[in-house]
């Protein structure tokens, strides 16, 4: 328990060894029943057949989209709340984590409109494609 | 220098619920990360910043498929596998997910059974994850020979845009190495575990600095990431 050590070097030294180990204890461990990882990979296991069926019966066009966004989000959040423990952190380390990547949506939607314009001016050019 | 020393939680005054608490958790002079040690914050940032990285990735490659003239090449029949005489769309890369999946299973497990102190299924469990992990490797270097032998390059395929090469070989290049990298740490890992380093705090060849049973987690935040990563490249590149 270095964390436990490296506390006692701090301002409770005259702490006993035996309270640092509780409390580091309390504040690093993450112990779950087993049953809950494999709920979840079950869980996983179902989702990604969904996700893999959605493309075996050729499901086209916006309900595609739509299904293959939902169990990607409800895998990517499983995996991400579960398994990396992201449900059991402080809420200042979940946002510092979590928002910055949301924020990549705006880099999309630029993105989108940009590679419209550039698609617009190809076919301008180059006539509608071969 | 020593490890940082910990903020106790239950040392502090109570904090506001919300976002108050946040903005008082960030506010100056202390620990923005209350009760999580420096190990998992710097693993976290550094996935935050691999998350931009294949953000970034994923961005050029969609930007890339709006902006072609030429069609997209149907990635239903193309990673389709002929087995026992009939095409099944997709076959391969479906069981790659899921064994990418029940690796991650068997490490969140391994993290368990380390906080447990069970050194022997700790590192069983990890090294199955790591064989796990060299299965996949190895199905997507089937892949990448299969599609290069059909003609597939960086410049040009036989189906459609040109683009689609250079945007798989990228995407699931980096990946692949990715989940090359976490194998081998897997095993260092294993060795660690299976030796009973963060037992009597034998210092690391590298770092010099103690083990916990924490690295378990921390590999295991790495080894999570590399699967999340791959349900996105999985919906994005070979579904959509």
């Amino acid at each position: 328990m270095a964390e436990a050590t490296a506390n006692g070097l701090g301002q409770h030294a005259l702490h006993s060894t035996h309270d640092a180990v509780a409390a580091a204890k309390a504040d690093t461990h993450q112990e779950h029943p087993i049953k809950l990882y494999l709920v979840v990979w079950a869980w996983l296991f179902i989702l990604s057949t969904c996700s893999y069926l959605v493309d075996y019966f050729g499901i086209d066009g916006y309900l595609r989209w739509s299904l293959i966004l939902i169990f990607m989000m409800l895998k990517a959040g499983l995996i991400v709340a579960v398994f990396m423990h992201m449900a059991w952190e402080r809420l200042a380390m979940m946002y510092a984590i979590i928002l910055p990547p949301i924020l990549v949506l705006v880099f999309v939607t630029m993105m989108v409109f940009e590679a419209d314009y550039t698609l617009l001016t190809r076919i301008a050019f180059f006539g509608p494609g071969p | 220098m020593a490890e940082t020393t910990l903020t106790h939680t239950d040392r502090m005054a109570p904090r506001p619920a919300g976002w108050q608490g946040i903005a008082a958790d960030w506010a100056s002079d202390q620990r923005a990360f209350k009760n999580v040690s420096w190990g998992k914050a710097m693993m976290w940032i550094f996935l935050l910043s691999d998350t931009f990285i294949f953000g970034c990735f994923l961005l050029s490659y969609m930007t890339a498929r709006i902006s072609t003239r030429v069609p997209w090449p149907n990635p239903s029949e193309v990673f389709a596998l002929r087995i026992g005489g009939s095409e099944i769309p997709l076959i391969l890369i479906a069981i790659m997910t899921f064994v990418l999946i029940s690796s991650s299973g068997t490490m969140a497990m391994a993290v368990n059974f380390g906080y447990r102190r069970d050194r022997r299924k700790t590192a069983i469990l990890m090294l199955l994850t790591a064989a796990l992990g060299a299965t996949f490797v190895g199905m997507q270097a089937f892949e990448w020979t299969k599609l290069i032998t059909e003609g597939v390059r960086p410049w040009g395929n036989p189906w459609g845009a040109a683009q689609f090469g250079s945007c798989f070989f990228m995407i699931t290049g980096f990946h692949g190495t990715h989940v090359t990298i976490g194998v081998i740490f897997l095993i260092i890992v294993a060795r660690k575990v299976w030796r009973g380093d963060f037992d009597i705090g034998r210092p690391g060849f590298f770092t010099s600095r103690r083990g916990r049973y924490e690295n378990v987690e921390i590999m295991g935040l790495y080894w999570h990431f590399v699967d999340l990563v791959w349900v996105f490249i999985f919906a994005f590149f070979y579904l959509w």
